[in-house]
Order: structure tokens, then sequence, then C-alpha cells
């Protein structure tokens, strides 16, 4: 279903980050693990069609991602791929419900109230549905985040981080959540952590701990 | 949900900065569309007022206040002429017509003018209820004077001496109210119309009879070279053209209006200004809201478009409020102006005013396009990594 081949990204500065092949059967459920800078936010990136790898390809069931023009890429990554940050970044100046019609929209998808209303309501948000995101808390802003990542029923949903914001009772919460959501959802996930609380959570098998290697430019010359 | 929607939303977000934006556009394209609408209303009055009077000859004097007392009925006339004078003109070969006005006396501040059929004609007035004047002390009356003193066919009034004052009623002469004008939108509206003899004898026939003016028509294109120099130079009166003197009086407020003008001009750019800086201001941020919009599957023009489109709805909101603010401000001045001469009407809407849309729309555009810009270029990658 999501399946990487020789994924290299260099970044400005000459750093270069080369990602071990990977493949996702369809459903599955992945955690990403790897200490800080060792590119679990780029891997996560590339995945979801946000970040251009300097080489390699990053193929979504029969889709290559970075083969398609950047408006369809755009779109796709609107349709199929739901992306959960550390920080839900709800649209200030829209409710809860109108962040998830937002998300519709920009997918080009028709609108759908009983599924926002669906989804809201799988993730005990149904009652703030009206509320702009200054009014939720930490983890009610965290669950619309998640909403808004599932409304359009994505094949593959990421998350980046999802748990560190949050305090123990939430984190666990949240990763059982997109456990459960995604299964129910048939969603592949992938989520990156570097939380200990996250992998113990997380009873999934499937774990991918990065390597890394520092290569400078010079010394690829040589 | 469209994107004039997701606009809106961003700047209903922050309520005081939209309000200040519009608020500066508002009272930039105000200001114009009321400079716009007025002056031009004002200058088709004034003309309307003039319409067939080629050339007035009066009292020695200011020009500019014969036109004004004798056209417009707003200054005190210059003095008077001798009838003999008058008819001189009446019966000159290079005038075409000859309409005497005789000025003096006042009904309620309206003034009453002595005159004959000739001015009728001239405006071509038309009554809206009763007949026009036979004999001394009959008066006609214009309708805002009917409408302002519920005066009807019929009813006697008092006149007094002077133009404007209550006190010195000739109390030993009523008028008879004899025919109500219809409206005309002209200084008719507000006069009181009878005979040159009502005139003469309401101030005791004693002396020479005087009246106060000459509305003249030239005969030919010869007339219009020589008649004014003849008048001026053979006779004890002035001749003053109507075109010429509104077009001096124009030239003197314009001073004024260009200086409005350029005040809201300057009020417009800095409005732009203003819509530049909020927006430029809060792409900061909201540099996640678009990084956030790009994953959910925006392009990188529809969110150049989405911006743009803020700042244009921005200005073309505040623009159209404006307009409508123009043209209250108008009316209000219209309802309570006291010289009804050249009264502004705020409801008349001009097809120029469609420009004030399209330079609004344009000054919107120009002041989104380098925010645009800035969040096209946005990289969702970079920005998302930042937490």
């Amino acid at each position: 279903m999501l399946q990487t081949t020789n994924l290299t990204r260099t970044f400005a500065n000459g750093l270069t980050l080369r990602f071990p092949d990977w493949t996702v059967e369809t459903g599955g459920q992945w955690l990403l693990t790897g200490e800080s800078g060792s590119g679990k936010t780029t891997l996560l990136h590339m995945l979801g069609g946000l970040l251009k790898p300097s080489e390699g390809q990053v193929m979504v069931d029969v889709t290559d991602l970075y083969a398609l023009p950047a408006r369809a890429l755009d779109r796709f990554r609107g349709q199929h791929i739901g992306i959960v940050f550390q920080q839900p970044h709800l649209i200030r100046s829209m409710t809860v419900e109108e962040n998830l019609e937002l998300a519709q929209s920009l997918a080009g998808v028709p609108r759908d109230m009983l599924r926002i209303r669906e989804v809201l309501d799988v993730l005990d948000m149904d009652h703030k549905r009206r509320s702009y995101p200054q009014e939720l808390s930490q983890g009610q802003a965290q669950r619309a985040g998640i909403a808004r990542a599932l409304v359009n029923r994505p094949a593959l949903l990421l998350a980046d981080e999802p748990t560190s914001s949050l305090d123990n009772r939430n984190a666990d919460a949240v990763i059982r959540l997109l456990s459960d959501l995604a299964e129910s959802q048939g969603s592949t996930l992938v989520i990156s952590t570097h939380d200990d609380r996250v992998k113990e959570a997380f009873f999934k098998e499937f774990m991918l701990e990065l390597r890394y290697e520092r290569i400078s430019n010079q010394l690829e010359k040589s | 949900m469209n994107a004039f929607q997701i606009s809106w939303k961003n700047l209903k977000a922050n309520r005081l900065t939209l309000a200040l934006n519009l608020l500066l556009i508002a009272f930039g394209t105000g200001m114009l569309a009321m400079l716009l609408v007025g002056m031009r209303q004002v200058g088709e009055r004034l003309r309307d007022n003039a319409r067939g009077v080629d050339l007035v000859a009066g009292a020695k004097g200011s020009p500019l206040q014969l036109i004004l007392s004798s056209i417009y009925f707003i200054d005190f006339p210059t003095g008077n002429i001798s009838e003999e004078n008058a008819h001189w003109l009446a019966v000159h070969p290079m005038v075409k017509k000859a309409v005497p006005l005789a000025l003096g006396d006042n009904y309620a501040g309206f003034r009453i003018v002595g005159t004959d059929t000739g001015y009728v004609s001239l405006h071509a007035l038309e009554l809206a209820a009763g007949r026009f004047w036979t004999k001394p002390f009959e008066i006609v009356i214009g309708a805002d004077v009917a409408q302002a003193q519920g005066v009807k066919v019929g009813d006697r009034i008092y006149g007094s001496h002077g133009l404007a004052s209550d006190e010195d009623i000739h109390d030993d002469h009523a008028y008879t109210v004899t025919g109500i004008l219809k409206k005309k939108g002209n200084a008719a509206d507000n006069l009181v119309l009878t005979s040159l003899e009502s005139v003469w004898e309401m101030h005791g026939a004693g002396g020479p009879r005087e009246i106060t003016c000459m509305l003249l028509q030239y005969r030919s294109r010869m007339a219009m070279v020589a008649l004014p120099g003849l008048i001026n130079r053979s006779t004890a009166m002035q001749a003053a053209s109507p075109a010429k003197e509104s077009a001096r009086l124009f030239a003197l407020i314009g001073v004024g209006v260009d200086a409005i003008r350029w005040f809201a001009v300057a009020l417009m750019a800095l409005a732009g200004v203003s819509v530049f800086v909020s927006l430029y201001d809060s792409l900061r941020e909201r540099v996640y809201d678009l990084a956030v919009m790009r994953v959910m599957g925006a392009s990188r023009g529809a969110i150049f478009a989405m911006i743009l489109l803020e700042g244009t709805l921005l200005t073309i909101l505040g623009s159209l409020a404006g307009i409508l603010l123009g043209h209250g401000a108008l009316h209000a001045i219209g309802h309570w102006q006291g010289s009804p001469q050249a009264r502004v009407d705020g409801l008349v809407f001009l097809p120029e005013e469609g420009w004030l849309l399209v330079v609004s729309l344009l000054i919107g555009f120009v002041a989104a396009l380098l925010p645009a810009i800035q969040a096209y270029r946005t990289d969702i990658s970079e920005t998302m990594s930042k937490i």
C-alpha cells in the first residue's frame, strides 16, 4: 500500500539523510521511532506529499506521489492522505465543524455534513462542533485535529508526534483512538514518535527504527 | 465552503483591523463619491437655472453679484435700472427676447419677483393649480413656497420689504394667490411671481419707475459680440454673462474642491497601505493556517488567490459602504441646505461611480499582491517542522 524506494533527502547545509526502503501493507499500523534529528519528520513529510525527496520515490497504492504535477499532488494529498500534527493547527477563524467542512472543500470532495457529524461523534466532539479552536482544551483541540484528518476517509493516516503536547492520560487515549479509528476506517496508519509512552501503549509490533548517516558533500565527492 | 466564505471568515477574525480598513476605504470613497455626484448636480442646477439667458443687464457693480441675484436669487441685486433703459433693451434689434425682473420684497423669506409672462415661457413654467396673474396684486407661487407655507389658491398673503426679513410688512396691500406652479427643480420653485405693476404699486408709484434687471436672449451671433460692449459703454447699465460668471464661480469653488479631492485620494492611498500592512502582518500568525490548508489539498495558486481575494473583498466592501455613505451625506446636506437653487439629491447614482469601485478593486489587488506572493512561497514542510 505504501512503498518507499531509495529515499534520500539532502538539506541546504549539505546534510544528507538516507532512508531504508520500506513497505507497508494495506491496513498496517506502524510506529516510526528514532532519535531527535534522525529524520522522522522528514520521512513523514515525504510520505505525506509535503516534501519532495532529493532522490527515490514514494508509492501510495499505485500512485507515484512525486511523479504527479504539483496541483494533482495537492489534490491527491487532500483526498487520500490525512495528517495529524504535533499541534492541531485548527484554523482559528472557523468553528470545529467549519474546519472539517474546509477539509472537504479544499480536497475537492462534496460537502457532507453527515460524515462530519459522524466523525465528530466518534471522537466525542459532536457537542463542541460550533466551538472555535480557542474555546477548546488541548485534548479537545487534538481530537478535532484528528477528526479533520479523518473526515475524507484517507487511505493513509500519518501522525507526527501526536502526543508530545499531551499529558499521560490524553496521550494514551489519543494513541488508542488513532489505532482504533484507522482500523475501523480501513486506513493505513503511520505514527512517528520519540515518546516512550507511545511505545508502551502501542500494541502493534511493527516498528521502524531509523538509521541515519551524516555524509558531507566533500566525503561524497571523494 | 467557497473561496468567498473562507476569505470573509479570515477577515472577520480580526474585527478591529477589518473595521479600521473598511472605515479608511469608506471615507476615501465616500468623499470622492460625494464630490463627484455633488459637483455634477450643482453644476447641472446652475446651468438649468441659466438656461435661455444669454446676458443679464442690470445696475453697474459686480457682474458675479448681478448673476447671482438675477439668475439664482442668492445675492442682493446691484441696484436698479430705469424703465427707459429697460425699454431701450426690450426693443433693441439685437435682442430676441427680454424679460424684466423687479426684486425688493419677500414673503416669509421667499423672494417676490415682479416680471411678465416672458419669465414663465423662459423656464417653461406650468401651473399645478389655479391660473396666472392678470391684475396687480395677484401672485403665482412656486411649489416649494406653497409646501413650506401651506398656501392654497385663493389665500391672501402679505409681503415684507427686503429680501429676507419678516419685518416691515406691507400690511396695506395683500396679495391674492391665483396659482401654484408645478415643481421644476430650479429657482422658480422658491419664488413668488407677480406683475411688475404689483411691485411698483406696492412701493408707491411716485418717482420714475424702475426695475432690477433684464434677462436677455441674443438675436444673432453678432449680438453676442457687440451687445455686451454696447451696454457697458453707452448706458448706465452693465452686462454680465451667466455662462462666464458661473464658470468664474466654479473656478473659485474649484480650489476648495480640489483640496478635498486630493485629501480623499490621500485617504484612499493610506487605506491601500493599511490593507497591505494588515495582510502582511496577519501572514505571520496565519502561516500555519496557510500551511494546513495546503496539507488539506489547497494548491499554491489557491492560497495566492485567497489572499488576493481578501484584499479586494476588503476594498470593494469598503468602497461600496463609502459610496452609500457619500450619498447619505449628500442627501442629508440636500435636506438641510439653505440654498434651494442648487439643492443636491443623494439618491441619484452616476455611472462614473463604477470607476470608484474599479479603482478600489485595483488598490485591494495591489495591496494584497506582495502578501499573496509571500503566502504562495510558503513551504509546507518547513512550516510544519517548526512544531
